[in-house]
């Protein structure tokens, strides 16, 4: 199968969704965000380096989790939901509870008032030094909410100068707000646009409200169309770096992402965000309602896939809670309601905070230099097929490396391994396999089904069943690599599978669809529950 | 001639309220109330009661 074809046939997929114990055929995924390793330099954002872009670009993504791969694995982001309000409905979003798609389903974050969310920001950033951005995304529409928002920047950009501020919105009040924007020095706008025809849009968006009227149809969607790039050209005419999140919503703006990929990054768009639709139908959102799916890992995939080349992709969101705290993937927000952080004595220390970054910085330097060393050992021929490509999946608490039991992982991350490079692609989240020290056998099937396209699980430890039940299924369990480099350890353990291979040792094949679990990462939240 | 919103439906999300001409609307207990006396809804002001047009609940906003 194609690249070109990968994305069209995508119900095909579906099928090896609903049968993953079935080896499929898996596409022919094209090559990914700077996986082209012939060509040179990579292009993406989210895997660029320092030898990227230019400085002053570099300057601000480097220690953002959700603009820089590389930086998420060792920066903290948190979230304040200081703002309720939204001016649009959407068919993936059920309003009784905060936007399922961009925060937690089911669980309505704390409201803040502006003061108690530099409150909260300020007792996090001493807590936590890594902390480095701070953003608001809701639980309505940042910009809905302009007076709340605008006060806590305000705030911050005085009390906190050393935190990177954002904020996330659906673009209908953007083109407005666009100079208040720039007064508090926000340099990153993340803008969700799911659709650059209205009659896709029209499908997505029941109404907006919009000039003191509630709009529907297409003519909503039209108006939101044309306010998200005007907003987004004026951004970018500023020098505000700007995120494109679109969620994937099969049957209706799957192949339509191609088209808003290219439109977005015409218009100066630093990074397209491609996620999957979160439609449970407990969650009681009109897609969920209506049967509406998600896409399945291979879907998703497909379609970054047939993007790159655009906009650069970011592969790593976790689709957290409008008042997230923590490394992406992890949320600390129970550590920090507004009871306790009443009772913390907050002492801002920007010396602190500088001599962690310090810290993380050199560590940072070691990762890029081992998986520099890595791919120069992975380039030598061996005689196996140099254009060979597979998933590894990685357990990880952070730091960069392998350094996180089996059945302690809430989450795998995905690398895409060949000669060339280790790339990261995303990752799964599965439910914990390890209680209380006992495995669940239950648990197992649910996380063989979210890793099942990859060749490899890498780890810092295994028992002994899981292991055997892995090898079953298909999916080498490794340990050799335990608190590694992750880029080093999937390129040294890819070295000796081509060897193996090289041997006659054991066959290549390839392996079928994952499945994407649904909901939000809900962390702490959800295991006190 | 009012309107009233049911507090079992209103999420708290606060949109209604800088919405309304009269100023009618205000937090109570993390919902929203309107204050019947101030309630024209919107009539003569605007084709529809604004309240209700950015109201992400349907059905939440009711006559009194």
């Amino acid at each position: 199968m194609s690249q070109a074809t990968a994305f069209v046939n995508i119900g095909d997929l579906r099928k090896g969704h609903q049968a993953l114990s079935e080896v499929i055929e898996t596409p022919e995924t094209g090559g990914g965000c700077g996986t082209s390793g012939g060509e040179g330099k990579a292009s993406c954002g989210t895997s660029g380096g320092p030898d990227d872009m230019p400085a002053e670009i570099w300057e601000k993504v480097k220690n953002h989790p959700c603009y820089s791969e590389e930086a998420h694995h060792h920066y903290a982001r948190m979230h304040v939901a200081v703002a309720p309000a939204c001016n649009i409905q959407c068919n993936y979003c059920n309003r009784k509870y905060d936007c399922s798609n961009e925060s937690r389903p089911g669980v309505v974050s704390q409201k803040l008032t502006p003061e108690q969310a530099v409150k909260k920001v300020l007792a996090v950033a001493s807590e936590i030094p890594q902390m480095t951005v701070l953003g608001i995304a809701g639980p309505g529409d940042s910009l809905a909410n302009p007076k709340k928002t605008f006060d806590t920047m305000r705030e911050l950009a005085e009390k906190a100068p050393d935190i990177k501020l954002c904020l996330s919105t659906n673009g209908l009040a953007l083109p407005d707000q666009v100079d208040e924007i720039c007064k508090y020095n926000i340099d990153h706008v993340t803008i969700t646009i799911n659709m650059v025809d209205p009659e896709v849009g029209a499908k997505i968006y029941p109404w907006i409200f919009w000039q003191h009227k509630r709009v529907t149809g297409v003519e909503a969607a039209r108006i939101l169309h044309e306010r998200q790039m005007l907003g987004l050209e004026m951004l970018t005419a500023r020098g505000v770096l700007t995120k494109i999140n679109s969620v994937l919503i099969p049957g209706v703006n799957d192949e339509h992402l191609i088209e808003v990929n290219r439109e977005v990054k015409k218009r100066g768009a630093f990074l397209h965000n491609i996620m999957p639709l979160i439609s449970e139908p407990e969650h009681g959102t009109w897609f969920g309602l209506n049967g509406q799916r998600g896409p399945t890992a291979q879907e998703l995939k497909a379609v970054q896939d047939a993007c790159a080349g655009g906009a650069n992709l970011m592969r790593h969101c976790r689709q957290c809670r409008a008042d997230a705290v923590g490394l992406l993937g992890e949320d600390r927000s129970e550590e920090f309601t507004l009871d306790k952080i009443e009772e913390m004595e907050i002492v801002y220390d920007l010396d602190k905070r500088k001599a962690y970054q310090d810290k993380v910085e050199v560590e940072r330097q070691a990762q890029v230099e081992a998986k520099r060393d890595a791919l120069a050992a992975a380039a030598a021929d061996d005689g196996v097929d140099p254009d060979m490509k597979v998933l590894v999946a990685v357990a990880t608490e952070g730091h960069g490396k392998v350094n996180q039991h089996f059945g302690h992982a809430t989450e795998f991350q995905i690398f895409e391994v060949s000669k060339g490079e280790a790339l990261f692609v995303g990752h799964r989240r599965v439910d914990l396999y390890c209680q209380g020290g006992y495995g669940e056998d239950e648990a197992l099937p649910s996380v063989v089904g979210a890793i099942n396209d990859c060749h490899a699980v890498l780890v810092a430890k295994i028992g002994a069943c899981p292991r055997d039940e892995l090898k079953a299924a298909g999916i080498e369990p490794v340990d050799e690599y335990a608190h590694e480099y992750i880029e080093k350890a999937a390129l040294s353990w890819f070295t000796g599978y081509r060897e193996r291979i090289a041997r006659g040792e054991l066959v290549h094949e390839v392996r079928g669809d994952a499945s994407i679990r649904q909901g939000a990462y809900t962390g702490a939240a959800e295991e006190a529950a | 001639m009012a309107l009233k919103i049911i507090a079992s439906q209103c999420t708290g999300c606060s949109a209604c309220e800088p919405e309304c001409p009269n100023v009618a609307i205000s937090e109570k207990g993390g919902t929203f109330v309107i204050n019947p006396k101030k309630c024209t809804e919107c009539e003569g002001q605007f084709d529809s009661p604004q309240c209700v047009a950015v109201c992400p609940v349907e059905g939440c906003i009711k006559p009194a």
